[in-house]
């Protein structure tokens, strides 16, 4: 078991063509993802990285029977990529995409509501289930598939999550990043009861940020709803207020969303918060003893 | 990005929004010209930077006409300090002049795209005029948040037009400036609108007399208007230029310069540092695939800053090998001349082959593959410098 994502999803990636998602895309097959075609709009017909490159999602999903897509779309035309691929009704998106605009997000999250689908990021790593399949631009030889599930705001940082499960040899049953923007289509609580619901995580480690309410809102519905162990780390103790910090969603301001009332609030729900990151492995594992 | 107060009220009146009648001035040479289409007698002077506080830093007065040439002269060309800016302050280029209002009451209106709600938020108070987060965190009574899911409908307008205490005779004219607000927001790709204050004058004309407005960095592009009137000037030198290299910058007041791929793992790194006992002197985010140009542009603009002793690097090859990246650090330190030492932390993809590179290296390069023991040495060697 594993969430959301397994060797069989089928994913069409959008923006297939273009320099990042050719590089992605190939490691992607490599690690084991059924990717099975592409779509760049007036490229219909192109083959590319073995798959059909289609014009559009209709037909693209009519001709291979996809319900996942993958978005490399840049930011000024990727509003209509998303809103496509929910039109098209795939059940999970992944939108790696950064510097999407604020406003262009409030109407994807108004047309999310009610559809069938589930929007992972934008401006995010995307998801890999280790030993199966990614749909992301995270390196698959530092997964190894196992019992942590990890969930996180950042990038490089859940690498560095995702190494030291590894190396403790306790591996990861899915990893999912969430991404960085004020608006992101997945929450953390979304994905707690995800993995609470998984056989094979045994432990979860969730990652966060200053900026926002999501961590709180982790923590109140951990308290009530999660009995597996979780182990947070907070990043941005020492960033100063009013400044954001490379994301667009990392910004203390009036006094919110410190990283201060970020583990307080996580410890008051009882889960292990550590002060720093290169300690997230081992908590991990003291869960499991 | 900020727009300063006279770009944000030129946008509030093109959308029909009142704002008192003012002229922008960059010199004193233009003074006569601008007080000639200025009605009243007594002028209020202000002092354009992107700060709040300017009031009670000197930057906002009110003089007869014949006190605005000397009040403008004193203004322009110096450096405003306010208790939001660095001690430095921030440079006046421009001085807006407006015509006196009359004031009889003083209101807070705001609006803010709201990250929580997933909606444009209004926040409003009756005490307006004054620092708003201290009345947010002494008397939270005193605001009202409303938030507009799809449109702005009447109950709107009576819950604020209750809520701010106002009389029933101007609702229509507060619903016109909070429907026109919503048009701004929508239109501009407005993060935050604030009025502060809204006057009601003596007239009872519903007036803005201050605006400030944020504009979503991510819409520049579309907004082609609006960033146009970005002020540099108004911004730290060093994250400008970081900018420009597609590097996310900002400056603190610590002595170990920072270079990361990735925001998360950069704060990651600040926060290693504090907790080993030593200060960052900047957050920088080298970007996820850290090419040869970002990282020899990355140290020159932390070399520039004269608090930095030593420089940690800490970098997850991911999807870029370890050894690409110690060979780019490498060439990158060969055309920056830093004369400062450089504790470099490679880890994934070929991390023991990147160790291998640098550690050959005649730089005062130091490698290590811990975290933690990275950030101690450089804590260490901040300590000796």
């Amino acid at each position: 078991m594993s969430i959301l994502l397994d060797s069989k999803t089928a994913v069409i990636c959008q923006g297939m063509t273009g320099k990042q998602a050719t590089l992605h895309c190939k490691q992607a097959i490599d690690y084991g993802t059924n990717i099975v075609g592409g779509v760049t709009p007036g490229k219909g017909g192109m083959e590319h990285l073995g798959c059909t490159v289609y014009d559009s999602m209709i037909e693209a999903k009519e001709q291979t029977g996809a319900t996942a897509s993958l978005i490399f779309v840049p930011a000024a035309f990727c509003l209509s990529s998303l809103m496509e691929a929910i039109d098209a009704e795939m059940e999970l998106v992944v939108c790696i995409t950064e510097g999407i605009p604020c406003y262009d997000m409030l109407k994807v999250w108004k047309r999310l509501k009610g559809s069938k689908t589930r929007l992972i990021g934008p401006n995010c790593p995307g998801i890999i289930t280790p030993g199966q399949a990614k749909m992301g631009i995270m390196p698959g030889d530092i997964h190894q598939p196992g019992c942590v599930g990890i969930v996180s705001r950042s990038g490089t940082l859940t690498y560095e999550a995702v190494l030291q499960t590894t190396q403790l040899r306790l591996g990861q049953s899915s990893c999912i990043g969430i991404g960085g923007d004020m608006m992101p289509g997945t929450s953390f609580v979304d994905v707690l009861q995800l993995f609470e619901h998984d056989e094979q995580t045994k432990v979860i480690v969730l990652v966060g940020e200053i900026g926002g309410d999501a961590e709180e809102q982790a923590a109140a519905y951990i308290k009530s709803n999660v009995t597996k162990p979780v182990v947070a780390y907070i990043a941005g103790v020492t960033a100063p207020p009013g400044r954001r910090m490379g994301h667009a969603g990392a910004i203390v301001s009036g006094g919110q969303g410190t990283a201060e009332g970020k583990c307080q609030a996580l410890k008051k729900a009882g889960v292990i918060v550590v002060d720093s990151a290169d300690q997230i492995g081992a908590a991990a594992q003291s869960c499991l003893d | 990005m900020d727009l300063h107060e006279y770009c944000s009220k030129e946008l509030l009146m093109q959308h029909g929004i009142p704002v008192p009648h003012g002229v922008v001035v960059s010199s004193t040479q233009s003074v006569t010209a601008a007080l000639k289409q200025l009605g009243t007698q007594d002028i209020v002077v202000k002092a354009q930077v992107l700060s709040g506080g300017r009031g009670k830093a000197g930057g906002v007065k009110l003089v007869s006409k014949a006190e605005v040439e000397p009040a403008v002269q004193a203004m322009l060309g110096s450096r405003l300090v306010t208790k939001q800016t660095t001690d430095a302050g921030l440079p006046v280029e421009r001085v807006l002049l407006e015509e006196k209002t009359e004031i009889k009451q003083e209101f807070y209106l705001a609006m803010l795209l709201d990250r929580e709600h997933k909606s444009i938020t209004v926040l409003a108070s009756k005490e307006g005029g004054v620092d708003i987060e201290a009345v947010a965190a002494s008397n939270p009574e005193a605001m009202v948040q409303i938030v507009i899911h799809d449109a702005v409908y009447s109950y709107h307008i009576q819950t604020l037009g209750r809520k701010l205490g106002l009389d029933k005779s101007l609702y229509p004219a507060l619903s016109d400036i909070v429907m026109k607000m919503y048009g701004v927001c929508m239109s501009s790709d407005v993060m935050m609108l604030e009025i502060n204050p809204l006057v009601l004058t003596q007239s009872d004309q519903l007036i803005c007399l201050d605006a400030k407005i944020n504009i979503d960095q991510n819409a520049l592009t579309r907004q082609t208007k609006l960033s146009a009137m970005r002020d540099f000037s108004q911004e730290d030198k060093d994250e400008v230029e970081a900018d420009k290299y597609g590097l996310s910058y900002v400056s603190l007041d610590g002595n170990i310069g920072c270079m990361v791929n990735g925001a998360g793992l950069a704060m990651a790194t600040m926060d290693m540092i504090k907790f080993c006992g030593g200060n960052p002197a900047n957050f920088l985010d080298v970007g996820g695939d850290a090419t040869e140009e970002r990282v020899m542009h990355a140290f020159r603009i932390i070399g520039q800053d004269p608090n930095v002793k030593v420089i940690l690097v800490n970098i997850f090859g991911g999807i870029v090998r370890c050894d690409l990246i110690a060979q780019g650090i490498l060439s990158a330190l060969k055309q920056v001349s830093l004369n400062k030492p450089v504790v470099v932390r490679l880890e994934g993809h070929n991390a023991d082959l990147g160790r291998k590179l640098l550690l050959r290296s005649d730089l005062p390069l130091y490698a290590n593959d811990s975290f933690k023991e990275a950030a101690v040495q450089a804590v260490q060697l901040s300590k000796e410098a």
